[in-house]
């Protein structure tokens, strides 16, 4: 995490799609998994409820076990993907399942633009480099019948020039939009941390006027039993 | 220029924006909000869950804690709630274990298991008078929102982001836009909070506030109590919004000025601190980009029938067909009633509950309580109803035992417990067993989120209550023992 992260430029892989929208991080990687206090070992985890039975067989039912989608790197999904709970885990989850990125549809409902993806989880998608992309509901609903007709179908998905390509025999693309700062990020492997800790004379200054809890007493004084405070 | 609420907390805190080459960013595209702001964090709340990543990545890159004495940490989510305290889990021992080990190691002040201040992070945040107006906090939990109550912009993070706070006290971000949501009128009681919140999550849906930041006005939320308006501010993530907030004003500064906040200014700052917080309501004619207005003295008592908080509707209603659930695709609501074991046209005041969990960071402070034992007074929970009462602190349990609050929960019939998460999201063995159905006044409703195959609805205290009482639920406008 203190390291330069893994780049992100341009991924080629097999498409899995899960026809669901508002899958919560719940349902990514259940509670009992955050117990850990490690970074690794979410992978086989994933989708836990849904992908086994209650006796730790897979379940057939679950459309990411179909022998087709086995090797998967691209998880197509439906709107509000990743909503709930701002756990990280859901995000090592997907990664180490094999997966180096996710798209999404954005959908007009009314005068309501309803993402692809949940902030939180978006944030913390691109902090470890799984890309996030957003595509019109149009084209995400292209991508899923496409899977559907033709097995062991793969796409490019490419930072650089903010395009994802089917590779049928006539390619299809879309282009997607990222902030140009993220993006920046991603290509470069630059650890967020580093990046911000260029800037620490101005936070220095900055803390030399702002006075964050506005003159209160300092937790040190205030340590009573079970709790202790600032050496 | 007139600024909102939001602006003006914002502004106070940026530390520079980056931009140009040596941040190797792009500089912000015009029209795109933002670019990247370093944003200051006045305030950092950690807890035993999203923070041990964290430390194991300052170690590994050889970083410190840059401000200490801004961050306060506390356990909830594994903690147990029996009178024992005992910790049958081993991992969650070493989860618990590693925080306090951290803790000490990076000189963090922690509300430990043996503390008499400890609880649930967003409800101590408040009590210990951690959480201030005009402020930043985060933390990593999505409910850090329960502090904009306050008029503090407070948000929840991932633990990527909680090791950047702890090595920066910034955060990188993009400028969030602003959503106006007015309750108008009163809603009449015992209509309260919870309502509020589920009506409007059941309008918007639960990515209707996605990228923005919520102002909650209007004489509704004027006329809640700090413990209404954080039950309201405690749920803007389950419309999507990172952060939701209430102006300050009298209600506030009473709250902020009580005795026990030993985090709060005292005397002489506390004045000049009150000066500050009088400029931070919204300007008249500041700009909102997206407004709403609902009609709080017409809400009903809310009830959901689903596995998302959107999937709500009034207590008098049914459960839905599956083609007439506005923002929900057909076959999604057909899975989501499978799990839930529910036939559409069935009157929600005839589904029957077998638990009922009263609690969480949503509805487990001292009011909440008070409203739920004023339904279970001189009554009975009914046969084959199991309820569990954890106050949202221990705090909050010893003032409830004070005023006789937990030998009216008992005498009715529920578990009194202490404090904690508890099955809120069922991390310690405080769970439902599968296809046991839950009237709780939590904040989610996803599939297992209280246990493998527990099924839950969202309701309000008193709601609960009555649910306990009658075996299922009523409408408590209308409804007598």
């Amino acid at each position: 995490m203190g390291d330069l992260m893994e780049p992100f430029r341009s991924h080629r892989g097999l498409i899995a799609t899960l026809d669901r929208a508002n899958v919560d991080t719940d349902q990514i990687i259940p509670k009992q998994f955050l117990k850990s206090i490690a970074r690794t070992g979410f992978g086989p985890h994933l989708f836990q409820d849904w992908r086994y039975l209650p006796d730790g067989a897979s379940n057939p039912d679950f459309p990411l076990n179909a022998e087709r989608f086995r090797g998967a790197s691209i998880l197509v999904v439906r709107t509000n993907f990743g909503c709930g709970s701002s756990r990280e885990h859901a995000v090592w989850a997907i990664q180490q399942d094999g997966f180096r990125a996710v798209i999404a549809p954005w959908q007009q409902r009314g005068d309501t633009r309803i993402p692809g993806f949940a902030d939180i989880f978006r944030n913390n998608s691109l902090k470890n480099a799984l890309l996030t992309v957003e595509l019109a509901e149009a084209e995400v609903e292209e991508i899923f019948q496409m899977v559907d007709r033709y097995t062991g179908l793969e796409a490019t998905v490419d930072l650089d020039r903010q395009r994802v390509t089917l590779h049928l025999s006539e390619e299809l693309a879309f282009h997607f939009e990222i902030d140009p700062a993220v993006k920046a990020r991603l290509i470069h492997g630059l650890d967020d941390i580093g990046l911000s800790l260029r800037h620490e004379a101005s936070i220095t200054t900055f803390e030399s006027t702002h006075d964050p809890q506005l003159s209160s007493p300092a937790p040190a004084r205030r340590v009573g039993p079970g709790e202790f405070g600032v050496r | 220029m007139a600024k909102t609420l939001f602006e003006k907390i914002w502004d106070r805190h940026v530390v520079t924006t980056l931009s140009g080459p040596a941040d190797g960013v792009a500089p912000p595209v015009a029209g795109q909000a933002g670019g990247t702001t370093l944003l200051y964090i006045d305030r950092h709340l950690v807890h035993e869950v999203t923070s041990p990543q964290a430390f194991e990545g300052l170690r590994l890159s050889g970083r410190k804690v840059r401000r200490p004495e801004l961050t306060v940490a506390t356990m909830d989510h594994n903690v147990p709630t029996d009178e024992a305290l005992t910790i049958r889990d081993p991992i969650s021992k070493a989860q618990i274990d590693a925080l306090t080990a951290n803790c000490r190691e990076f000189g963090i002040t922690l509300y430990d298991l043996a503390s008499e201040r400890r609880g649930i992070v967003h409800i101590i945040g408040p009590e210990l008078g951690l959480t201030l107006p005009g402020t930043t906090i985060v933390c990593g939990d999505s409910h850090t929102s329960t502090h904009g109550a306050f008029g503090t912009l407070a948000f929840g993070i991932g633990t990527s982001e909680v090791e950047h706070v702890l090595a920066t006290q910034c955060l990188l971000q993009a400028r969030p836009k602003t959503f106006s949501v007015e309750f108008t009128g009163r809603p009449k009681p015992p209509v309260g909070a919870k309502d509020l919140i589920l009506k409007l999550i059941g309008m918007i849906g639960t990515a209707g506030g996605t990228g923005y930041v919520l102002e909650y006005g209007g004489e509704a939320i004027r006329s809640l109590s700090m413990e209404g308006r954080m039950t309201v501010c405690n749920m803007s993530i389950e419309a999507g919004a990172r952060a939701g907030m209430v102006a300050p004003d009298d209600t506030t500064f009473q709250y902020l000025a009580q005795p026990g906040r030993p985090f709060a200014p005292q005397g002489e700052p506390f004045e000049r601190a009150l000066a500050f917080w009088r400029t931070l309501p919204s300007d008249p004619g500041a700009r909102f980009d997206r407004t709403l207005t609902i009609n709080a003295a017409e809400t009903a008592p809310q009830v959901t029938w689903g596995t998302s908080p959107g999937m709500v509707v009034d207590v008098t209603d049914r459960v839905p067909e599956p083609d007439q659930v506005p923002g929900y695709a057909r076959k999604d609501v057909e899975r989501t009633l499978a799990y839930m074991g529910l036939t559409p046209g069935t009157p929600m005041t005839e589904i029957a509950v077998n638990a009922v969990f009263i609690g969480s960071c949503t509805n487990a402070r001292i009011e909440d309580l008070r409203e739920a034992a004023g339904i279970f007074e001189g009554r009975r929970v009914a046969a084959g109803v199991r309820v569990l009462v954890v106050p949202g602190s221990q705090q909050v349990r010893r003032q409830a035992e004070a005023e006789g609050l937990d030998a009216v929960f008992r005498a009715a019939g529920c578990e009194w417990r202490q404090s904690g998460c508890s099955m809120c999201l069922g991390m310690n063995p405080d769970q439902l067993a599968p296809g046991e159905r839950c009237a709780s006044t939590s904040n989610r409703n996803f599939e297992g989120r209280q246990g493998k195959g527990g099924r839950t609805h969202l309701v309000s205290p008193q709601m609960a209550a009555a649910a306990a009482i009658a075996g299922h639920f009523v409408d408590i406008r209308t409804w007598a023992t």
